[in-house]
């Protein structure tokens, strides 16, 4: 049912941008304005999420500490797993946002003859690791189209990841990988139970998006053989504020940027937004000293509990005769 | 009448199977042996917490007051912007399932609302539809539900129906941490005076007597007289620990579960065997008798105010530092919530062990000292002499508590203490040890008794691990440092795997420590013959 929803809906964003571009002739709607309106959304929206989750304080230290504590000199401590200062806490972190560091302890519990056996599994990690790496060099990778000359880091990056040299144009591994990584992520949702039981809507729209966004791009570099000076021009005229349609690219061509435009958008109001979240993830991000060092909760209140005073006006003759010493005789 | 447990054959058929009905058009169904009573009013009107009423979760009506909408609402919208943690953990999943199977509760259930996923989703269904643009848009294709009494019930019910135990926190790759959404929502529906008898009647008692079972302090002074009484028939030594003294260099704090009923009493001997053979000066105070805090599973306002007696009678007292005993939750929040509350301890100096000279470092801040990280310590300075043999009959296994594992992560000092209190020590398997520990299956206030089966279930993770080690080693004594635990693993046991004990560490302490003067032992603290004595 979602999943249906979200592919018709990227179907109807499709035909869309096809229609708006061949029929109605909006190139310079889906070629211009719509982007900048997207990336404008994107920067706004993703700048007011982050001010407003760091606006929200963090009273305690809720640190999930993942191994041996800091304590006795001879006891080893974990200090990546259970960090005590603030260099453990940038070694977690770094393992935690680029590694997927807590995604790698996954695993699987079993239920056999009434024994319940729980064993690694890594393929979640896996397919969460390569689709992210993925995405992010194709990103990168599109920095070409945005810069004249070229930046030096992404000719090393193209010649890495066309380093298996199949075909002309080259085969560009991340393009392959992402889209492989995004099919399982999405077959994921479709054949275990429980993980499509949880599946919502907005689980399977920014998947079907970026298949959809990586289909298209595939289909311009090795099937219809976009004309990227074209193209390079419209993107170059983008970045330089100076915009400009050029007639000879194709519709495929705005379709394509018209689902990056929607992913672009559609960011700040979704799940993705945990791109950025995890950075300010309080069970991560904090130091396990709270008994060392005193963690300032800024709403902090004093509360009225109940005195010793009160305590032993109650019990300060059950107190006596068992001998009890007692403030007030 | 609690309803009928059924047998574990049965309840180790789990079926993992999602049902064909999509969550979100569920109602909640409200099962029997799964949910504890709710409070009564007089527990509510003794700390002053809103809508005492008489009621039961299973009455249509709940009695909540007319507007328990907007207050839900309200209060969501107070702690959203409270903290990062609740307003974060609603927005950044993304629904991956990497949690699903790492609860107890899903484990021993396969009911899918006790994925923790889908725990949090109840609570973020709601939070999308009031406070999201796109929950208040599109309505159910985002995602989003009414607070409808039918959802407020739900969310009563899997609130109740987690342990706090942080396991999904360990593997999500966030950090979501659902015990803090749990924590939220039973802040929210105790704003609605919905919770249970069997925690707030502690946290009545605790806030008149300062601990939980509400024992006065002449009864406090007399159950650790019967366990004085219980010491020299075993060793033969006349113990004699002060209460309420002031000047006393250290304040001890244990849960008050080790003071009353087994096998927490022989815990508590062993403590009080360790301090006696150290010639330690230290106190109890009859009414900081407490180091649980039930207050924790009601809200944070509660949990703040049980707390104050522990600091407040550290300075009348007058006292250099606080040791803390076996407790978990405890523990937890000992380490990441008390000195932000009551602190700074100021009047209190960094914690060093008078025995070694050893600075605890690691409580420099809050100058509190956990028991185990203090009698590790000992060993490893040899300063007391221990006798292992004396706990040759067992073959042991630990169970790490949720909390201090995942709260804390003392890991390797209660292993220490064991490995030279005991020769026979095994461990349940890698994934269900540590930070990946199974929990008991009652904590945050579940071990009552009318959500028996719910118990037997969520502690089926740990009891199948157990069980293995049983099988493999003849394990016959699980060790832990938690009075949780050494109230319902002993039942948990008896119903899944028969045979195996529950100690508390400092139990296996007592055992094995040669005290000055003592006699020769032939009976251990519960009174059992010692392995070769038998016949004496």
């Amino acid at each position: 049912m979602g999943a249906l929803i979200s592919f018709i809906a990227v179907i109807i964003l499709t035909l869309l941008a096809y229609g708006g571009v061949k029929s109605a002739n909006m190139q310079a709607i889906f070629g211009i304005v719509l982007p900048y309106a997207a990336i404008m959304t994107f920067l706004i929206g993703v700048s007011y999420r982050v001010i407003k989750w760091a606006k929200s304080p963090v009273p305690y230290r809720i640190t999930t500490t993942c191994g041996q504590q800091k304590t006795l000199p001879w006891i080893k401590q974990n200090k990546i797993e259970n960090p005590s200062d603030a260099m453990g806490v940038t070694v977690r972190m770094i393992l935690e946002v680029l590694l997927f560091r807590s995604l790698f302890r996954n695993t699987r519990s079993e239920l056999q003859d009434g024994k319940l056996l729980h064993g690694s599994s890594k393929w979640l990690w896996l397919g969460g690791i390569a689709f992210h790496a993925a995405f992010f060099t194709v990103l990168f990778r599109h920095l070409r189209l945005f810069t004249e000359p070229m930046l030096l880091p992404l000719h090393l990056v193209e010649t890495l990841d066309g380093f298996m040299q199949i075909g002309a144009p080259r085969l560009l591994m991340s393009g392959v990988v992402l889209l492989g990584a995004a099919m399982f992520l999405l077959l994921r949702r479709f054949l275990i139970p429980q993980v499509r039981y949880i599946s919502l809507p907005a689980d399977y729209f920014p998947l079907f998006l970026i298949i959809g966004i990586a289909v298209t791009g595939i289909m311009m570099r090795y099937v219809t053989k976009t004309d990227i000076v074209s193209v390079k021009e419209l993107t170059m005229g983008l970045i330089s504020l100076k915009p400009k349609i050029h007639q000879g690219v194709g519709a495929i061509f705005y379709i394509h940027l018209f689902l990056v435009s929607v992913l672009f958008a559609y960011f700040p109001f979704s799940k993705l937004v945990h791109m950025t979240g995890v950075f300010l993830s309080p069970t991560r991000n904090l130091a396990n000293n709270g008994r060392e060092v005193r963690h300032i909760n800024p709403w902090n209140y004093k509360v009225k509990a109940r005195t010793y005073e009160e305590y032993e006006d109650e019990f300060r003759e059950k107190m006596k005769s068992a001998n009890i010493p007692v403030e007030k005789e | 009448m609690p309803p009928k447990l059924p047998k574990p054959e049965e309840l180790a058929n789990v079926n993992y199977k999602p049902p064909k009905k999509w969550w979100q058009k569920g109602t909640a169904e409200i099962k029997e042996g799964f949910w504890c009573f709710g409070s009564r009013p007089k527990y509510l009107q003794a700390v002053d917490m809103p809508n005492p009423r008489e009621w039961k979760p299973t009455d249509e009506d709940w009695k909540l007051p007319d507007n328990w909408r907007e207050i839900f609402l309200e209060g969501m919208a107070e702690r959203l912007q409270k903290y990062r943690s609740f307003h974060l953990f609603m927005d950044i999943c993304v629904r991956c399932g990497a949690c699903a199977d790492k609860c107890h509760f899903y484990l021993g259930t396969g009911d899918p609302k006790n994925m923790p996923v889908l725990r949090a989703e109840l609570l973020r269904s709601v939070y999308r539809k009031y406070f999201t643009p796109s929950g208040k848009l599109l309505g159910k294709i985002a995602g989003a539900r009414e607070l409808t009494p039918d959802v407020l019930k739900e969310i009563w019910t899997y609130a109740f129906q987690c342990t706090e135990c942080r396991r999904c926190s360990v593997f999500c790759p966030y950090g979501i941490d659902t015990a803090e959404i749990t924590i939220i929502a039973r802040e929210l529906l105790n704003l609605l005076g919905l919770n249970t008898d069997w925690i707030m009647g502690p946290v009545a008692n605790s806030y008149r007597t300062g601990n939980h079972l509400g024992l006065e302090p002449h009864t406090i002074k007399s159950n650790i007289d019967f366990m004085l009484d219980d010491i020299e028939t075993v060793t033969g030594i006349k113990v004699e620990p002060s209460f309420n003294r002031k000047g006393a260099e250290i304040l001890f704090v244990t849960p008050s579960g080790d003071l009353f009923g087994e096998p927490g009493i022989y815990t508590c001997m062993g403590y009080l065997m360790l301090f006696h053979e150290l010639g330690l000066d230290y106190t109890w105070s009859t009414m900081a008798a407490e180091g649980g805090n039930f207050g924790f599973f009601t809200s944070n306002d509660m949990a703040k105010k049980l707390a104050y007696k522990i600091y407040s009678e550290a300075k009348r007292l007058k006292v250099k530092w606080i040791l803390g005993g076996e407790c978990g939750h405890m523990w937890r929040v000992w380490n990441q919530y008390f000195d932000t509350w009551h602190g700074p301890a100021d009047f209190l100096e960094a914690p060093v062990s008078p025995i070694t000279g050893t600075r605890f470092e690691n409580a420099k801040g809050s100058k509190l000292v956990h028991i185990a990280e203090f009698t590790s310590d000992l060993i490893r300075h040899k300063k007391l002499s221990l006798d292992p043999t004396r706990n040759d009959h067992l073959q042991v296994t630990f169970h790490d508590s949720c909390n201090t594992a995942r709260g804390m992560g003392i890991f390797e000092e209660p292993r220490y203490i064991i490995n030279n209190t005991c020769n026979h020590f095994y461990e349940m398997p890698e994934n269900t040890i540590r930070e990946k520990t199974f929990c008991c299956g009652s904590g945050s206030g579940l071990n009552a008794g009318e959500n028996m089966e719910q118990r037997m279930r969520g502690g089926f993770p740990r009891a199948n691990a157990v069980q293995y080690v049983k099988e493999r080693h003849g394990v016959n004594m699980l060790a832990n440092i938690c009075a949780i635990d050494r109230a319902t693993l002993k039942p948990l046991m008896d119903y899944w795997v028969p045979g195996v004990n529950v100690a508390g560490v400092h139990e296996l302490l007592g055992n094995a420590l040669i005290m000055k003067g003592e006699k020769e032992r032939v009976i251990d603290l519960r009174g059992e013959p010692l392995p070769g004595k038998e016949g004496a």
